[in-house]
């Protein structure tokens, strides 16, 4: 079944090293997508690939809703529709938590302003930031930044949504607030690849579930398959080193 | 007091204030187009070395390091005595002008790069992913950033500009130091050496003032 994301014998290396194996992978308009595995297993790198932070090996293929992903005029065009999030944030510190949602919506889609600030607005209030908006990021705590990062890509109204570890960097009691909203936002029809340490989360909220480990997918299914009858002697063995923990 | 009446002797001075002035107008103008020259070819300078193609990078480091190596005086003597010899003919305004942006662009470059590379690279990768473009990046999210960052040690090359300023009288610009040396010679007494000093410092201090009143602010804000 062909995908909305398609990924096809996708190769990076860095250097000599290799860190994907030419993986092979579709995702569906609107399914939610956990990436697992240990650390190391090349999670960050697959889904960096997706809009092209990591460049890629010339020989592999990414399609983003039927556009390739090369560098060039399409490049635009995925990356404004593709949405990250970043396990460290990455808010712009020196713009408030207002004008870090409006700004790529003003800059690369043309919104206007007042535009802008409108669906800012609405967009934390969603993500239960809205008394914050005057403020500078650095006056938030870790999980008020990670939402105020979730709304400023969701600002740019993305097709997809990449998740990078998005609760890891955060005090354990901040982790259930950024699940919440990342759960809201599965089933809108916007699709989710989230790379995470959170089973919890991805037996709750995944459609599919991938275990990743030496930059090669390992196995994949449903939750329940992966996390219950898990067929690969690895899938077991990381499961029970993290769920055991 | 004898010493009173050699260095700081108060009728020279007051016969030589109005020339000391149009001195001191001079070295303002020489340093002001040297500092903004040298901004605007620093800045240029440091986004070809950092994202340049390849080539254009070495050429642009080889610059930056040769600029930096070269006496500023040898630099200027070059430009006002040499370059005639090939037909380039700058008056002593262009030739102190051409000397101190050249170098200072240098310097500003590498405070310029230097305050770039300060930022650390998630702001690059959550520009890119929005899908900023390159412009937008550098003039929305990077460089509001690396100015703070680079503000002291800009004025700081700011003051070193000033001060150099006064090696333009070595190519017969009426700068502060030249007119200050001629009335020297004129009252014979070496009072306006004095004052033009006294000059230089009543300027210059305060910025220096500024810097390491912005580094300690800095300092506690990042703690
Ligand atoms: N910029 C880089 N340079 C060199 N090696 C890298 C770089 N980024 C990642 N790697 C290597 O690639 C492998 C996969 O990394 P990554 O995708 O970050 O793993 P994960 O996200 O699963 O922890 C690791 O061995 C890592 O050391
Ligand atoms: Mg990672």
């Amino acid at each position: 079944m062909p995908g909305y994301i398609e990924i096809r014998n996708l190769q990076k290396k860095f250097g000599s090293f290799t860190a994907l194996h030419g993986i092979d992978l579709d995702i569906a308009e609107g399914e939610v997508v956990c990436v697992i595995g240990p650390s190391g297993s090349g999670k960050s790198t697959l889904i960096r690939c997706i809009n092209l932070l990591e460049p890629f090996e010339p020989t592999s293929r990414i399609t983003v809703g039927g556009t390739t992903v090369e560098r060039g005029h399409n490049l635009e065009k995925v990356r404004a529709d593709v949405g990250m999030v970043f396990q460290s944030f990455n808010l712009f510190p020196h713009l408030t938590v207002l004008r870090n949602v409006m700004l790529a919506p003003m800059r690369v889609r043309g919104t206007s302003p007042e535009a802008a600030e409108k669906r800012a607005r609405e967009l934390l209030a969603r993500v239960g930031i809205g008394e914050q908006a005057d403020k500078y990021p650095g006056k938030l705590s870790g999980g008020q930044q990670q939402r105020v990062a979730i709304a400023r890509a969701l600002a740019m109204d993305p097709k997809v949504m990449l998740f990078d570890e998005p609760t890891s960097a955060l005090d354990p009691e901040m982790v259930g607030e950024v699940l919440d909203v990342m759960k809201s936002l599965a089933g809108t029809g916007v699709t989710m690849v989230v790379v995470t340490h959170e089973m919890g989360f991805a037996r709750q909220v995944a459609d599919r579930v991938i275990f990743m480990d030496g930059g090669r997918i390992i196995e994949s299914g449903t939750p329940a398959q992966i996390f219950d009858t898990p067929q690969e002697e690895r899938t077991r063995n990381f499961l029970g080193a993290v769920l055991n923990h | 007091m004898e010493i009173f009446d050699t260095f700081f002797n108060v009728p020279v001075l007051i016969r030589t204030f109005p020339l000391l002035m149009q001195g001191l107008w001079v070295t303002l103008q020489i340093g002001v187009v040297s500092i903004v020259a040298g901004l605007v070819l620093g800045l240029a300078l440091a986004l070809v070395r950092l994202y340049g193609p390849f080539w254009v990078q070495l050429l642009a480091r080889a610059y930056i390091n040769f600029m930096r190596s070269i006496p500023l005086l040898v630099l200027l003597i070059i430009i006002y005595y040499a370059l005639p010899f090939v037909g380039i003919r700058l008056s002593p305004f262009l030739s102190a002008v051409s000397a101190l942006s050249l170098v200072s662009a240098a310097y500003t470059a590498e405070i310029f790069r230097a305050g770039i590379e300060a930022i650390p690279r998630g702001q690059f990768e959550a520009s890119s992913a929005l899908g900023l473009s390159y412009r937008h990046m550098m003039v929305d999210v990077i460089l509001p950033q690396a100015i703070r960052i680079v503000i002291p040690p800009l004025t700081n090359n700011c003051i070193n500009v000033m001060k150099d300023t006064a090696l333009a009288s070595v190519v017969a610009m009426p700068d502060l130091l030249k007119q200050a040396t001629q009335a020297q010679a004129l009252a014979a007494n070496p009072s306006p050496l004095i004052g033009a000093a006294i000059i230089y410092v009543a300027f210059l201090l305060p910025l220096v003032a500024a810097v390491s009143k912005l580094e300690r602010s800095y300092a506690k804000a990042d703690r």
